[in-house]
């Protein structure tokens, strides 16, 4: 039997019949010049793209790949993106997209959500505890946990206390030296999930020890310290960027603690960046992570198609069949963490009439609206919160769509040719992929009970200013994406008194509700807040300020090789935890 | 010829004062605040609405906003996104050379094939050939370039594999980019295949941009050149004897190219409206992207700024024309 080649001899062989060399990666990675990208991916070409290929030279690198262990190839995974991000310290922006890019890659938040769930787990905080006030939440950091090395900067001391200071520091304290580092520095997130009103300092203990001293009780405080903005950057780097007169370079360059250490940024095109080999949680089984930055749907489906990425976010509803049936790729489907409705303005006669609301939710039927907008990618929504949060009271029985009954009903309220307005979003949203189409479902429902319907939208920004008006004329389709997967997060900021006026865009305020969802925000208790939430579900349901209609499915198409990967509720795509196979 | 230069030049400066107050007030034009678009359904309290507002200084007058711009331009300040934080000047120049490479090489590819077919079209007037020609140049020209872009990836990359789906170059290549050029960069950084990789990315975007410039450069010489074909010259060099392609290609071409000419310098507007389109389809990162990216949100640095670069360059070009134009016809001199 004919004694099997040397790595080197098939190696040298391959060189000379391709006219390529052999070369070290500057990572100390192995890679190979001239061949086709998907052996660096340590993918196995698809047939098509494998009879494209010079047939000598795939048999000589195919030779090579065998000779070679596998573990020398570098692992690269390329994430088709659906956008640009807007820069690398999430704390400044809102977008998905950017979290993407910074939040979910680069860094680490003091306590993380565990990948695929809702449920919080130590991040970079160990432990910690709630004073019996509730007042005072201690963290305990964990020791030993490295920042990125990159050729613009080098740690000289492990994560601590100073990088947990610094980090929400300069978004409360309005004095800092970081608080406007950079024009128009607005931290939104922090600002919009009110952090300002609950924090009056962030104390360092010692080196491993850090308290936050809030001004009230507040139970969703761990799940908002598990949200992006609340990302630890390096104290040490800011410093440095400081001395340089460069601040600005912070959201260009970022430096952080997770898995992945930031490489690269080409505008508009491409994201590189490289395992983090000191993580603390565990070197991340990709070596390579690339975002191939395509922002049109049907071109980032047919890369991932021609296996010029590896994974595509948003698939549309019209190629989900072709992937399903496609054997190189896998569809992983589920429900997200949102809702869409239909809010009527409960201060506005007839609509002040709960009965009324009733009689329209009934007209509505929400199967037309799954088939017609959501082409299968939806479910009914029956409550204000997903089924995916925690105290998602399942035992709530939807408003039958019954148009008989709803006229019934309309004409005991005494209401009689009743004409209304229903605001139809300009844009996509997974809640609501097509509003205009949703709208024109629902005035055909409601023709049929003898309600006409007008549809009216307006310019994006224009929509979301005018639709807060207490006064507003007509019943607004919006919807939700959960942030942190905590109910207070969707019962409080869109049905809470406060928020009359503001992004409670039925300017509901009820009593009974509002004081199930206060008592709920301020107990400890899981057990009573669980109970609290379904109580304040039941409530909604009799009250009927919105119509809700839909929570989507989520998609994600990636290529077989792809392992291990889990839908993030929050709507993010995380990548560590990730690995390719051959 | 220094006067006609200086004249035109002065004439330059209430254009350019024009182009300051159309890109500041076009964005402005557009309903939609973009702190509120910034929030998104999140919303804003009225109060810190209000204090967004001052921080950015969109409350204050619009002429002070104006002046305040103008002060930057003429600091050489575009002022910073708000979106990106970085400088627009910057941003911009980064993304320029992207798309300066595929509208040269789309013009490139309109003129090479578009010259010849409208000459073949012509000489061959009446028959099948100009039929088939005329016929394809005016599918071309009729062509959504939207449309067409995802027609070539279906059936190019996807169905045939000869051609990768989008972007300048295969990710596998990563090296500095010196000049922005990534033909001339992938060549520099002398990895073997990262020109050829290069030079494939930009076949597809270039036939799709190109596509409808050619049609209108091909229509434009046949016409052009009928013209000139039956002009008393033409029939006396015909008559001297010499042969077909002297006639065509030398003393009738000449005559033909100057209207022809001129059609290509008015596709160079084409060509950035289209790229607009064919960018975003390619994942080209291009100018093109950016404005429309920037307009949807409202970042108005960005949006004015970019606004005030394109009609700069065009400034630019056109002045070197008139005068390149002053230089071969001193007639137009005087006419200014």
């Amino acid at each position: 039997m004919a004694e099997r080649p040397s790595a080197h001899t098939v190696r040298r062989a391959f060189e000379r019949r391709t006219k390529t060399s052999y070369t070290k990666h500057p990572q100390g990675v192995a890679i190979v010049d001239k061949i086709n990208p998907h052996w660096v991916y340590n993918v196995r070409p698809t047939k098509l793209q494998r009879d494209n290929m010079n047939k000598k030279l795939y048999s000589a690198a195919l030779a090579l790949m065998l000779a070679v262990p596998t573990g020398v190839m570098a692992k690269t995974l390329i994430y088709c993106s659906e956008g640009s991000p807007e820069g690398f310290d999430a704390a400044l922006y809102t977008a998905g997209t950017t979290f993407d890019a910074s939040s979910r890659t680069i860094y680490n938040k003091l306590v993380e959500f565990d990948r695929g769930t809702t449920t919080i787990v130590p991040g970079l905080a160990e432990s910690w505890s709630v004073s019996d006030d509730g007042l005072v939440y201690t963290f305990n950091l964990r020791k030993g946990v490295k920042f990125h090395t990159t050729e613009y900067f080098t740690p000289t001391r492990d994560f601590n206390a100073d990088d947990v200071v610094f980090s929400f520091d300069r978004q409360l304290n309005k004095e800092h030296a970081w608080n406007q580092y950079t024009a128009g520095t607005s931290w939104e997130y922090f600002n919009g999930m009110s952090m300002p009103d609950l924090l009056t300092s962030i104390e360092k203990v010692d080196d491993y020890t850090v308290k936050f001293n809030l001004v009230r009780p507040e139970a969703p405080m761990i799940a908002n310290l598990g949200m992006d903005f609340a990302s630890i950057l390096s104290a040490e780097y800011a410093d440095q960027l400081a001395a340089a007169d460069k601040k600005e370079d912070i959201n260009q360059m970022p430096v952080g603690t997770g898995p992945f250490k930031f490489q690269a940024y080409q505008k508009d095109a491409v994201i590189r960046y490289l395992a983090h080999d000191d993580y603390w949680a565990g070197r991340a089984s990709i070596d390579n992570l690339i975002f191939a930055i395509t922002t049109e749907p049907a071109v980032r489906h047919q890369k991932l198609l021609a296996g010029e990425c590896h994974f595509n976010p948003y698939p549309q509803p019209a190629d989900l069949d072709s992937i399903k049936a496609d054997s190189s790729l896998t569809l992983l489907q589920q429900e997200g963490l949102n809702v869409g409705y239909l809010a009527y303005n409960t201060l506005i006669a007839p609509f002040d009439n709960v009965n009324v609301r009733k009689a329209l939710n009934m007209a509505m039927n929400k199967q037309a609206i799954l088939d017609a907008v959501f082409q299968g990618a939806g479910k009914a929504a029956k409550n204000p919160i997903p089924p995916t949060i925690w105290s998602y009271n399942d035992a709530i029985v939807d408003d039958p769509y019954d148009p008989v009954a709803a006229r019934k009903l309309l004409d005991d309220a005494g209401v009689k040719d009743l004409k209304m307005k229903i605001w139809a979003m300009p844009v996509q949203r997974p809640y609501n992929p097509d509003a205009r189409r949703m709208a024109e479902v629902i005035q055909a429902d409601f023709k049929e009970v003898g309600v006409e319907v007008e549809i009216v939208s307006f310019e994006w920004g224009e929509y979301l200013k005018r639709s807060k008006d207490k006064d507003r004329d007509g019943a607004v389709l919006l919807g939700w994406t959960g942030d942190n997967g905590d109910p207070d997060n969707f019962l409080a900021v869109l049905l809470g008194c406060d928020a009359v006026g503001g992004s409670n865009r039925a300017q509901w305020c009820y009593q009974p509700f509002e004081d199930l969802i206060q008592a709920a925000k301020t107990e400890s208790d899981p057990a009573k807040r669980t109970a609290l939430y379904e109580q304040a579900q039941v409530v909604f349901k009799e009250q009927a300020p919105w119509a809700t209609i839909a929570h989507s499915v989520v998609s994600k198409a990636m290529r077989k090789e792809v392992t291990g990967y889990k839908i993030d509720p929050f709507g993010g795509h995380v990548f560590y935890g990730v690995d390719i196979s051959n | 010829m220094f006067k006609f230069l200086l004249r035109r030049i002065g004439l330059l400066i209430p254009t350019f004062i024009g182009v300051t107050i159309a890109s500041f007030a076009f964005i402005r034009m557009l309903p939609g605040d973009p702190v509120l678009l910034m929030a998104g359904e999140r919303g804003l309290t009225p109060e810190r609405h209000a204090q967004l507002l001052e921080q950015f200084g969109f409350d204050r007058p619009m002429w002070q906003q104006y002046l305040d711009y103008l002060t930057g331009i003429l600091h050489g300040d575009l002022g910073t996104s708000l979106i990106t934080k970085k400088p627009v000047f910057d941003e911009f120049f980064t993304l320029f050379p992207a798309t300066v490479e595929l509208s040269v090489c789309a013009m490139i590819f309109a003129v090479g094939l578009g010259i010849p077919a409208g000459i073949i079209a012509a000489v061959k007037r009446g028959t099948s050939v100009d039929h088939i020609v005329m016929g394809t140049a005016l599918v071309g020209f009729s062509m959504p370039i939207f449309w067409w872009g995802l027609l070539m990836i279906v059936f190019f990359s996807g169905i045939l594999g000869w051609t990768p789906v989008s972007g300048r170059i295969s990710l596998l290549f990563y090296f500095d980019q010196s000049t922005g050029f990534m033909l001339i960069d992938s060549y520099l950084s002398g990895q073997k295949g990262a020109f050829k990789s290069a030079l494939s990315h930009l076949i597809l975007p270039t036939i799709v941009l190109g596509t409808i410039p050619l049609a209108v450069i091909a229509r434009q010489t046949r016409s052009a050149m009928l013209e000139v074909l039956s002009e008393d010259y033409v029939r006396t060099a015909r008559a001297k004897g010499l042969s077909n392609f002297r006639v065509v290609g030398v003393h009738a071409l000449r005559n033909a190219l100057i209207p022809v000419i001129t059609t290509i310098g008015l596709q160079v507007g084409v060509l950035l409206a289209g790229a607009i389109l064919t960018e975003t389809i390619f994942s080209w990162p291009g100018i093109g992207k950016w404005m429309v990216d920037s307009i949807f949100r409202r970042d108005y640095p960005s949006v004015q700024g970019g606004l005030l670069m394109i009609a700069g360059i065009v400034m630019m070009v056109n002045l070197i024309v008139d005068v390149l134009y002053g230089l071969i016809n001193p007639r137009i001199r005087h006419v200014v």
